[in-house]
């Protein structure tokens, strides 16, 4: 089955790992703009970076046939660091008129503070100035909750923000109606020992639908693993599913979803 | 979007695997319990914490999963100081 995985770092993984997935049926991916790791010292690091997201990383994956989209931010880790923050947020719309570019992200909350809150803010703020689709990491373990409620906050109290063009990241069982109450786009990330299983994943999706939901992989420089997704249509075709079912979590809705950027030109696989 | 198999057909899915899983919990709490200071350790709230997930499972509610994420999440307040133009 072909499939797209809608947020996974391949700026961290190797060139097998574009031969794997290409081989499991992943026809397209986004990778959101994320932490390297380390904080980087200054607005070029982020400049390059982008670049690496923009021109290297779009023509790596066609080398096995994988259409690559991306998001471009400062991440919530660096948030700390309000002006830098704000140097890169100022030079962002420099690569905005790149073809891969689908949106701001992954912006969001880490451990919910107060810089963390206004960059998130100023982010959108460039979001709507754009008219950029966004794209939300929500913070892990103790902090998801909250900091899950905090952003569905920013983005309601806003009457700009339309929620059909938001995808709010790594929900998990406790903060995906929090997320789909309202309108917005979910994804739950396969990740171990963190995040979501695809067994747990496919419970979610049978206790609130398949509408406005997909999987992703998140696979980065951590423990993760880049073929999760095919995991996922693995469990679901144990549980009796149809082809169908599945394609429309796995393909259908990430399309649906990035269709709303101008610069999506997807190409289906013939 | 309700599941297709029934729950005789899952339980034979998950029987072994949700056996592994608590054995290992028992052998956790076990080994706990066997170290030197486990006194220190019955205070601590991720202990406590652990306590009460216990009893959320015997219960017969349906949602026992977000029960467990909410009893090891944050406590969320909605008047929190929003952010704003500079
Ligand atoms: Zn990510």
């Amino acid at each position: 089955m072909y499939y797209i995985d809608p947020h996974i770092h391949m700026v961290s993984r190797v060139t097998d790992d574009y031969e794997r997935m290409a081989r499991m049926g992943c026809v397209a991916m986004s990778e959101p703009a994320f932490w390297a790791g380390y904080d980087r010292g200054s607005v070029d690091g982020f400049r390059d970076y982008f670049r690496q997201l923009t021109e290297f990383e779009p023509k790596r994956a066609a080398s096995v046939g994988i259409q690559h989209y991306t998001w471009l931010c400062i991440n919530a880790k660096e948030a700390e660091n309000i002006s830098l923050s704000r140097e890169v947020i100022a030079m962002v719309p420099e690569f905005l008129d790149k073809p891969n570019v689908l949106g701001i992200g992954e912006i969001g909350l880490n451990k919910n503070t107060k810089n963390e809150a206004q960059i998130f803010w100023e982010h959108m703020e460039l979001a709507l100035k754009t008219d950029e689709l966004i794209l939300i990491h929500t913070p892990h373990l103790a902090d998801k909750y909250k900091g899950t409620r905090m952003i569905v906050d920013m983005l309601r109290d806003d009457p700009r923000i339309k929620p059909e063009r938001v995808l709010i990241d790594h929900v998990e069982e406790h903060t995906v109606r929090v997320a789909k109450e309202h309108g917005f786009w979910c994804a739950m990330t396969l990740y171990p020992v963190t995040k979501c299983t695809p067994s747990r994943a496919v419970d979610i999706i049978e206790m609130v639908g398949n509408d406005k939901i997909m999987v992703n992989s998140a696979g980065d420089w951590g423990p993760s693993n880049p073929t999760a997704v095919p995991d996922f249509i693995q469990e679901m075709r144990k549980r009796g599913y149809t082809e169908a079912k599945i394609r429309k979590i796995v393909y259908d809705n990430p399309l649906e979803f990035f269709r709303q950027s101008k610069r999506f030109k997807f190409r289906e696989p013939a | 979007m309700p599941a297709i198999q029934s729950a005789p057909q899952i339980l034979d899915q998950v029987f072994l695997d949700m056996r592994a899983k608590l054995l290992e919990v028992a052998a956790s709490l076990d080994r706990l319990d066997r170290a030197t200071s486990a006194d220190t350790v019955a205070q601590d709230p991720r202990r406590q914490r652990i306590q009460k997930t216990l009893e959320i499972l015997t219960t017969q509610q349906k949602n026992r999963a977000e029960q467990l994420q909410l009893l090891f999440s944050d406590t969320y307040d909605e008047k929190w100081a929003r952010p704003g133009a500079r």
